[in-house]
C-alpha cells in the first residue's frame, strides 16, 4: 500500500508542501504537518465545525477532509484572518462583544462567520444563525455570537 | 478507537474510463467515495470495512448539469450546495431546494453529494424522499456499459440496492412537472441544522381541472429504505381537491410503512407522526390555488 504523499497547497496564501498519508485528515496535516495548530478537533465527526477551513473558497469540516482530496487546494485558516498584527474585521468584533469564552469553538465560528460575510455582507439574525448552524458553542449561548457577526454587517452598511 | 492510516490506501483516477477498469478489474475491493460527509465519519472512528478507498472527486464526467426542456440532469457529484445554485433545480424542484438545506450544515452542504447520497443509502437521509416524489431515475455506468434504473425501485433492502460492485452513479435525471403542480417537503428532526431526520415527507401531485390526477409521496426514516407511499398515492389519486380522503390516507400510509425504534424516535411516534405529516400535506394541497 502507498505510505506517503507530497501534498502540495497553498495556505493562507502560501504555498506550502507536506508528506503525508493520503488518507490523513486535513485537520491533521494542518495542525501536525504545518503546525497550524489554530483549527480544533472537536467531535471529529462533522457536528460541531470547530475543525472548518475554507478549502477552495468553501466551508468544509477538515476533519472529514482525505488528504489526498485536498490535494493542490487553497486553504485558509483562522490564522489567515489577520493581516499580520491587524485582527480582521470579525475578529475584532468578537473581541468587542466578549464572543469567546473557552475559546475552543472560536476558529471555526470565525471561518464560518467571515465566508458568512463575504456571501452575505449585511445578514440579518436568522441569516447569522443559517450560516453559523454548523458551529456549536457549550459556552456562550450564541448570542453575543450572533451580535458580534451584526455588528461588522452593520459596519459594512455605513461604509 | 481511531483508524490505523497503514491499514488503508486511497487512489484518484482522473477519468470515469480509468474508474470503471479499476472497479472492473477488482469488483468488491474498493469503497468508491465523494464528499466523505458519511464515509469519513465512520473512518475516524474506526469502523470503515473498505480498506481501498476510490476516490470519485477528480472525475469530470461525474459533473455537470444537462437542462433541457423536459428534464433536469445532474452529474452524481453534485454538492447541496450546487444544487442551491441551480436556479432550474429552484425552478422546478423546490422540494430539492428543501432537501438541500435540511442537509447537515453548510460545511457538509458544501462537501455531500446527491450520488452519494443516494448510494450511503440511509433510510434517513434528506434528499430521496424529494427524488421519490419527483421520478428521478438514475444512471449506473461500469465497464459493461451503462444503464438507467428507476429510483423507486433502486433501494431493495436496509443498504442493499440495484447497484452492481463494479459500478457507480453517474447521473440522476428528474423530468420536469408539467402543469399545475403542488409542491411538499417537510422533515421532522429534533433540531434545524445537523439533526437526522424522524420522519421526513416529500410529495409532488398534478392537479387539473381541481382533481388530483398524480401523487408521489416518499417518505424517510419510517422503513428499512426510502419508500414510495403507495397505497396513500392510491388513496388521494383522481380525488377531488375539495374531498381528499385525509384519515383514509392516514389509514392507508401506515400499511406503507414499518418503522422501528431507535435513538432518534420510537416506532409508535413515527407511525403517528408519518400520519400527522400527511394529513399536513393533504390539507395544504386541498387548499391549493388553482386559478
Amino acid at each position: 500500500m502507498p505510505e506517503t504523499i507530497t501534498l502540495t497547497l497553498q495556505v493562507n496564501g502560501a504555498r506550502r508542501t507536506v508528506d503525508t498519508h493520503p488518507m490523513a485528515r486535513l485537520l491533521d496535516v494542518l495542525r501536525d504537518g504545518l503546525r497550524l495548530t489554530g483549527t480544533k478537533e472537536g467531535c471529529g465527526e462533522g457536528e460541531c465545525g470547530a475543525c472548518s477551513v475554507l478549502l477552495n473558497g468553501r466551508v468544509v469540516n477538515s476533519c472529514l477532509v482525505p488528504a489526498l482530496q485536498a490535494q493542490d487546494g487553497v486553504v485558509v485558516t483562522v490564522e489567515g484572518l489577520a493581516e499580520g498584527e491587524a485582527l480582521s474585521p470579525i475578529q475584532d468584533a468578537f473581541l468587542v462583544h466578549n464572543a469567546a469564552q473557552c475559546g475552543f469553538c472560536t476558529p471555526g465560528m470565525l471561518i464560518a462567520a467571515d465566508d458568512l460575510l463575504r456571501r452575505c455582507p449585511n445578514p440579518d439574525k436568522e441569516q447569522v444563525q443559517a450560516g453559523l448552524a454548523g458551529n456549536l458553542c457549550r459556552c456562550t449561548g450564541y448570542s453575543k455570537i450572533v451580535d458580534a457577526v451584526r455588528s461588522v454587517a452593520r459596519q459594512g452598511e455605513v461604509r | 478507537m481511531r483508524a490505523f492510516l497503514p491499514d488503508y490506501a486511497i487512489q484518484a483516477p482522473g477519468t470515469l474510463d480509468e474508474a470503471l477498469r479499476m472497479l472492473a478489474a477488482e469488483p468488491g475491493a474498493w469503497t468508491p467515495i465523494a464528499g466523505g460527509t458519511d464515509l469519513m465519519v465512520l473512518f475516524n472512528a474506526g469502523r470503515l470495512p473498505g480498506r481501498r478507498l476510490l476516490d470519485l472527486s477528480r472525475i469530470y464526467e461525474l459533473r455537470g448539469i444537462e437542462d433541457d426542456p423536459s428534464r433536469l440532469s445532474l452529474g452524481s457529484l453534485i454538492t447541496y450546495t450546487e444544487l442551491l445554485e441551480q436556479r432550474a433545480v429552484h425552478q422546478f424542484f423546490p422540494n430539492l431546494v428543501k432537501s438541500a438545506r435540511a442537509t447537515g450544515a453548510l460545511a457538509i452542504q458544501n462537501r455531500g453529494t446527491l450520488g452519494g447520497n443516494i448510494v450511503n443509502a440511509s433510510p434517513a437521509a434528506d434528499t430521496p424522499p424529494s427524488l421519490l416524489a419527483y421520478g428521478a431515475e438514475v444512471q449506473l455506468v461500469s465497464a459493461r456499459g451503462s444503464r438507467w434504473v428507476a429510483y423507486d425501485a433502486f433501494h431493495q433492502g436496509y443498504k442493499k440496492m440495484d447497484l452492481a460492485p463494479d459500478e457507480l452513479v453517474a447521473r440522476i435525471r428528474l423530468p420536469k412537472p408539467q402543469g399545475l403542480g403542488f409542491h411538499f417537503y417537510r422533515k421532522v428532526g429534533t433540531r434545524q441544522a445537523q439533526a437526522i431526520s424522524k420522519v421526513c415527507l416529500a410529495a409532488y401531485a398534478r392537479i387539473q381541472d381541481r382533481v388530483v390526477t398524480e401523487l408521489r409521496v416518499g417518505l424517510g426514516s419510517v422503513a428499512p429504505v426510502p419508500l414510495r407511499a403507495r397505497r396513500a398515492e392510491a388513496a388521494v389519486v383522481g380525488r377531488a381537491l375539495d374531498a381528499l380522503p385525509i384519515e383514509e390516507a392516514r389509514r392507508a400510509v401506515l400499511e406503507d410503512i414499518s418503522p422501528i425504534d431507535d435513538i432518534r424516535a420510537s416506532a409508535h411516534y413515527r407511525q403517528v407522526v408519518t400520519g400527522n405529516v400527511l394529513a399536513q400535506m393533504l390539507k395544504e394541497l386541498g387548499a391549493a390555488r388553482t386559478a
